[in-house]
């Protein structure tokens, strides 16, 4: 019952590893996500093509996968670099093919004429796709990104496998402490719940003022 | 008269699929020249409008606009583009813009021009076209007579050398289609060089230069307004013309 209280700092830096995972992952899948995106749409083939091979390889490879090629794969290549941002790295491709997906749906659903009066005008791709068609997207493409951010947040646990300090993690040294399991883990699940319902709020705010923004 | 020639299409082709909706099209649209394009639907007048901005490229032939020929894909094609204003049947305001930024969008991003600088020129062209007092409303608020007025401000605020119109009154409520070109006709008469995609017979009448009739891809004629309505050639256009003007 009181390993909460015994293990406060513990806890602590899990679950602000968790945070950190979450925030660096989330903001990597972001850009290259909304990157990839546009290249998918793109009128250049090459671009269109990697962006489809991007999604397809990242969004069906198993992450525990994924984690094993980066932190094992990339320093045979001679790419050393600390476990946390391999982790970051391998979290962020991931979560940005379906960050991509998410996108380029919201990209569909903004009426063709929208893009053409843009041309029409002079804009070149990217101003069109920047200026006129992700602006309107963005109210559609809110919450399947919110979700796919939770995902990402409890998806950040495999990192712990890892050896990289976050929150599923402390449930190890705990046991080995004689501590009760089940208390440990009602604890690690509060923890996740914060970083949950935080991201939940946050994009239920956003979409609540992208609503009424015309 | 002849004019110095502006838009010329010379042996344009393009399919969509198995239809041919351009057949080998020659036709020259000379400086300060208003041509209105009329013919059945299918007949291939709006891709023809939207082939000359390359919205839908094309399979042969040359299409030149100023002496320039249409380039690929790209940032000349912006740039050319930014010179030929387009009219869209569905309006295609930006919905999340207000009328005024809707309008001094490209001018600041495309040309570059200042914002106070884009702004005063857009106040005056909403003065133009009698919506200055919706500048900060958006598209949606607005009828469609008044969001097609907008449309045509913002092609205009791009200072273009020529201004394609594809059905600009079609979707319109009938007793909004007349606002719509009366600033059409205005337009005409300050000499812009229009290339109007049209029902609106009245309108081909009183302001064009030039009426080119088309059916199945097919330019069939292409003459002066007065003497295609009165004593058209083809069947094609007696046809069409009959069944038209008498109901």
């Amino acid at each position: 019952m009181n390993v909460l209280s015994d293990n406060f700092s513990l806890f602590a830096k899990g679950l602000w590893g968790t945070v950190q995972l979450t925030l660096l992952a989330g903001a990597l899948s972001l850009v290259v996500g909304v990157i990839i995106a546009g290249f998918r749409v793109s009128p250049v083939k090459a671009l269109r093509a990697f962006g489809t091979a991007w999604v397809t390889v990242l969004r069906n490879t198993p992450l525990t996968l994924l984690f094993f090629a980066v932190l094992l794969g990339l320093p045979r290549f001679g790419v050393v670099l600390p476990f946390r941002v391999f982790a970051v790295l391998a979290l962020g491709a991931y979560t940005s093919a379906f960050i991509c997906e998410a996108v380029r749906a919201g990209i569909n659903t903004v009426p063709l004429g929208q893009g053409e009066a843009a041309r029409s005008l002079g804009m070149t791709f990217t101003q069109t796709l920047s200026l006129v068609v992700l602006p309107q997207a963005a109210r559609s493409v809110i919450s399947p990104i919110g979700s796919t951010l939770i995902a990402l947040a409890k998806n950040s646990a495999i990192a712990g496998s890892f050896s990289v300090t976050e929150l599923l993690g402390t449930y190890k040294p705990l046991n080995e402490l004689g501590y009760s399991i089940v208390w440990t883990f009602v604890w690690i699940a509060v923890g996740y719940l914060i970083v949950t319902l935080t991201i939940s709020a946050v994009f239920n705010l956003l979409e609540r003022k992208l609503g009424v923004a015309r | 008269m002849a004019r110095e020639p502006l838009i010329v299409l010379s042996g344009v082709n393009k399919h969509f699929g198995q239809l041919h909706v351009l057949k080998d099209i020659e036709l020259t649209i000379g400086r300060g020249e208003v041509v209105v394009v009329i013919g059945p639907s299918g007949s291939g007048k709006s891709t023809l409008c939207r082939a000359i901005n390359r919205l839908e490229p094309v399979e042969s032939g040359t299409i030149t606009i100023d002496g320039e020929p249409l380039p690929a894909e790209g940032r000349a094609l912006a740039r050319l583009r930014a010179d030929v204003g387009m009219v869209f049947q569905s309006f295609n305001l930006f919905a999340h813009k207000t009328v005024l930024q809707n309008v001094m969008l490209a001018p600041v991003k495309v040309r570059g021009r200042g914002k106070a600088e884009s702004e005063r020129h857009a106040r005056e062209l909403l003065e133009r076209v009698g919506l200055v007092a919706h500048a900060d409303k958006y598209p949606a608020q607005l009828s469609g007579g008044q969001q097609q007025r907008v449309a045509i401000a913002r092609a205009l605020a791009m200072n273009p050398k020529a201004m394609l119109f594809d059905e600009p009154t079609s979707a319109l409520d009938p007793e909004m289609i007349n606002e719509v070109l009366e600033v059409m006709r205005q337009l005409a008469e300050e000499g812009m060089t229009m290339v109007v995609v049209t029902h609106e017979m009245g309108f081909a009448r009183s302001a064009a230069h030039r009426v080119v009739f088309m059916a199945d891809g097919r330019i069939i004629e292409d003459r002066v307004p007065e003497e295609f309505f009165t004593a058209p050639e083809s069947e094609r256009a007696k046809d069409f013309l009959s069944k038209i003007l008498h109901h």
